[in-house]
């Protein structure tokens, strides 16, 4: 199988003075050029955590196992310089908090600007500034915004530069992490509408980590949803949200957060308690004591991901015996 | 294409635009104003400081001088002490503006002319310190920070705390003692103070590296007493900044570790310390009167000193006069720098 990202059974564990704490176990996804996989999941999950990887970005702190693959090259033990390379140019993000994430005294078109100097040197200044004013046009942002600094932004308007600074050298793949958590309603349709128009364009595979099901489904061809650090199911994007195979799955797609209501980040309606803490996992399945549907074996035994004929999986004993 | 940029954003974008300029005037006019208000602060606390506060300063000054009444009566005339308080004040100011500071008890010459004659060793005293401390301390501060915990960081924060600690008389004297009396096998090759030697033209090719060599002693003193603000302000300013955000977005785009450092970090790093560097300047002013003193500078330092032992009270109130300036404009043009690297204090 050759896709353009693979995660192989990738583990990271951060290593703190209060010991360790596993916030991805043993996630294996995959991603063929020009797809767009939705990551759900509440906060702490591992999703970012999950997608640093990717560009070997994760911490020092850090401790990575598994492979992940990027065109068939792991990431994790390539060169600096092939790594460099790869950054930007092959792969690029849209982080989670445009605000903290843009330099806050470099003019937002210098930052756009900054990987495309970087990756072709041969391009001529006013060339340069031209793609910022095409990258920024295309986010639906006059060229001149980028004389602007971040802070004469508003948020939407932020998040569409972090989405133009993401295109900026022609990526074959943009992770974006919540791009449209901290915006509100309309502004946060605006720009899911912007990243999508782009994506069907460009035919460049996105992978979009959210919190909220419905935003996935709408945009993704598939979805995995995880769980204390695992996905705990993945399918094709539709039949996860309407037809669920795992307990957790369907408390997220039940829910049905409305958008940019923050209060559903942190707790699925209908679903009591709260996420586990990676360094105290429960024993047996990990999602046990929150389950509605848990039974004897579920305290003991952990269960693993299982796929179906029709391509989908789910890490549930219920499943399982199926 | 979706065009989503509504009226809202293109009238924002105008806005910005014509305002932007008149913001920059009107955060310089701002600064500029609040150092103007210092200054005439300052002119009233040296009247009182110099007049009211130790009493008459006829008998102050005059300790034993006088002795007749008249004698007393002809020095309150000239000096304007028979006049009532706000009489006073007036030609206070209208003197030390155009420049008239009064007389030397000492010297017998017009303050301002000693002022401006002690001027420049203290100037290139101070001033060559200052550069060489912040270049130096910043340097250390980045590679410290950017390493934290390494060899390198260990060495150079624990030699900036104990140069923090030391006081400039002692640094100096030690100075002093190993590299111009000499030491074992190090030579006492640099003097042990003064500006010249007496035997060289000052203004030939051959005085200006005697000048140089007279320095060096003095301007190490004072650089390794002024290292330690700036190089821990820097460090912990760049310390406060690597956890940030933006340096991961600058790492994903494929920049050199360098790179980020430079082109990120630090430059985000030097905006507090503009500003703690601005509140520290009013510490050169203490340390330049103590090194003139130990290595006999001919400066406003030393000029100082000297005045107060007689007490040369006119002099006194010029150098102080001096000083609070060189501070005021000093964390003007420190403010003004702020406003030129960070956009944010600007809107
Ligand atoms: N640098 C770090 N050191 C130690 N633990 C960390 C670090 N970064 C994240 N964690 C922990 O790892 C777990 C996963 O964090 P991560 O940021 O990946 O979650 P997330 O799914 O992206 O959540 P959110 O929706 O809030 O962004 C959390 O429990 C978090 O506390
Ligand atoms: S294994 Fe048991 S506890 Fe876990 S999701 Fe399935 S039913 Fe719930
Ligand atoms: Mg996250």
């Amino acid at each position: 199988m050759s896709g353009l990202l693979e995660f192989e059974d990738v583990s990271v564990t951060y290593r703190t003075s209060g010991g360790d704490v596993p916030a991805v176990r043993g996630v294996s996804l995959s991603v063929a050029a020009g797809e767009v996989v939705g990551i759900a999941g509440e906060s702490g999950c591992g999703k970012s955590t999950l997608a640093a990887t990717i560009l070997r970005l994760q911490p020092p702190s850090a401790k990575v196992t598994g492979r992940v693959l990027f065109e068939g090259e792991d990431v994790q033990t390539m060169r600096w310089g092939d790594l460099r390379a790869l950054r930007w140019a092959g792969a690029s993000m849209v982080f989670q908090g445009a605000l903290h994430s843009l330099n806050p005294v470099q003019r937002v078109g210098a930052q756009i600007a900054e990987p495309i100097r970087l990756h072709e040197e041969s391009l001529s200044d006013s060339a340069v500034a031209r793609r910022v004013g095409e990258l920024l046009e295309q986010v639906g942002l006059p060229a001149a915004r980028a004389r602007a600094y971040p802070h004469q932004l508003s948020g939407g308007q932020r998040q569409r530069v972090m989405i133009a600074m993401a295109l900026a050298c022609g990526p074959r793949l943009i992770v974006a992490d919540e791009p449209t958590t901290a915006l509100d309603v309309m502004v946060q349709a605006q720009v899911l509408g912007v990243l999508r128009d782009l994506v069907r364009e460009f035919d460049v595979g996105l992978v979009m980590i959210s919190h909220d099901l419905s935003v996935l489904a709408d945009l993704c061809d598939r979805i995995a949803v995880m769980y204390a650090g695992r996905v705990v199911e993945q399918g094709p994007a539709g039949k996860v949200f309407t037809d669920p195979l795992h307990p957790y799955a369907a408390a997220l797609a039940a829910s049905f957060p409305h958008i940019g209501d923050m209060a559903a980040r942190y707790a699925p309606s209908g679903l009591p308690g709260d996420p586990p803490d990676p360094a105290d996992l429960p024993t047996g399945c990990s999602f046990h004591p929150r389950c509605p549907k848990r039974f004897g074996a579920c305290e003991t035994t952990d269960p693993q991901l299982r796929s179906d004929s029709a391509g989908r999986a789910a890490a549930c004993l219920l499943v399982e015996g199926r | 294409m979706t065009v989503l940029a509504t009226q809202q954003e293109a009238a924002d974008l105008g806005a910005t635009g014509a305002a932007r300029s008149g913001s920059i005037g009107r955060y310089v006019a701002g600064r500029c104003l609040g150092a103007l208000g210092s200054l005439a602060f300052m002119l009233v606390v040296s009247f009182f400081l110099f007049r009211v506060l130790p009493g008459d300063p006829a008998r102050t000054l005059g300790r034993g001088r006088f002795s007749t009444p008249e004698q007393l009566e002809e020095f309150n005339r000239t000096y304007g002490l028979d006049q009532a308080l706000p009489q006073q004040f007036v030609t206070f100011l209208k003197n030390t503006l155009t420049g008239d500071f009064g007389i030397s008890l000492r010297y017998r010459v017009p303050v301002s002319d000693l002022l401006l004659d002690r001027m420049w060793p203290t100037l290139l005293l101070v001033g060559s310190s200052t550069v060489f401390a912040i270049l130096i301390g910043v340097w250390l501060g980045i590679r410290g920070a950017w390493k934290r915990g390494g060899a390198f960081d260990n060495i150079s924060t624990g030699t900036s705390l104990t140069l923090y600690a030391m006081p400039e008389w002692w640094l100096g004297l030690l100075l002093i003692a190993v590299f111009a009396v000499g030491l074992g096998p190090i030579p006492g090759w640099f003097p042990t103070g003064g500006l010249h030697s007496v035997d060289v033209d000052p203004s030939s090719v051959a005085g200006v590296f005697d000048t140089i060599r007279h320095l060096t002693l003095p301007v190490v003193t004072l650089t390794l007493a002024y290292l330690a603000d700036y190089s821990l302000i820097m460090r912990s300013s760049l310390l406060d900044e690597i956890g940030e955000d933006y340096l991961t977005t600058a790492r994903a785009k494929g920049l050199r570790d360098s790179q980020v450092r430079d082109r990120h970090a630090v430059r985000n790093a030097l905006l507090p310390t503009t500003t703690l560097v601005a509140l520290n300047i009013g510490f050169v002013v203490s340390g330049a009167i103590t090194v003139e003193t130990v290595f006999s500078i001919p400066g406003l330092g030393l000029l100082a000193t000297e005045a107060l032992s007689v007490p040369d009270y006119w002099v006194l109130q010029g150098t102080f006069l001096v000083a609070s300036a060189g501070v005021i404009i000093a964390n003007l043009v420190a403010n003004l720098l702020y406003g030129l690297l960070d956009p944010r204090v600007r809107t």
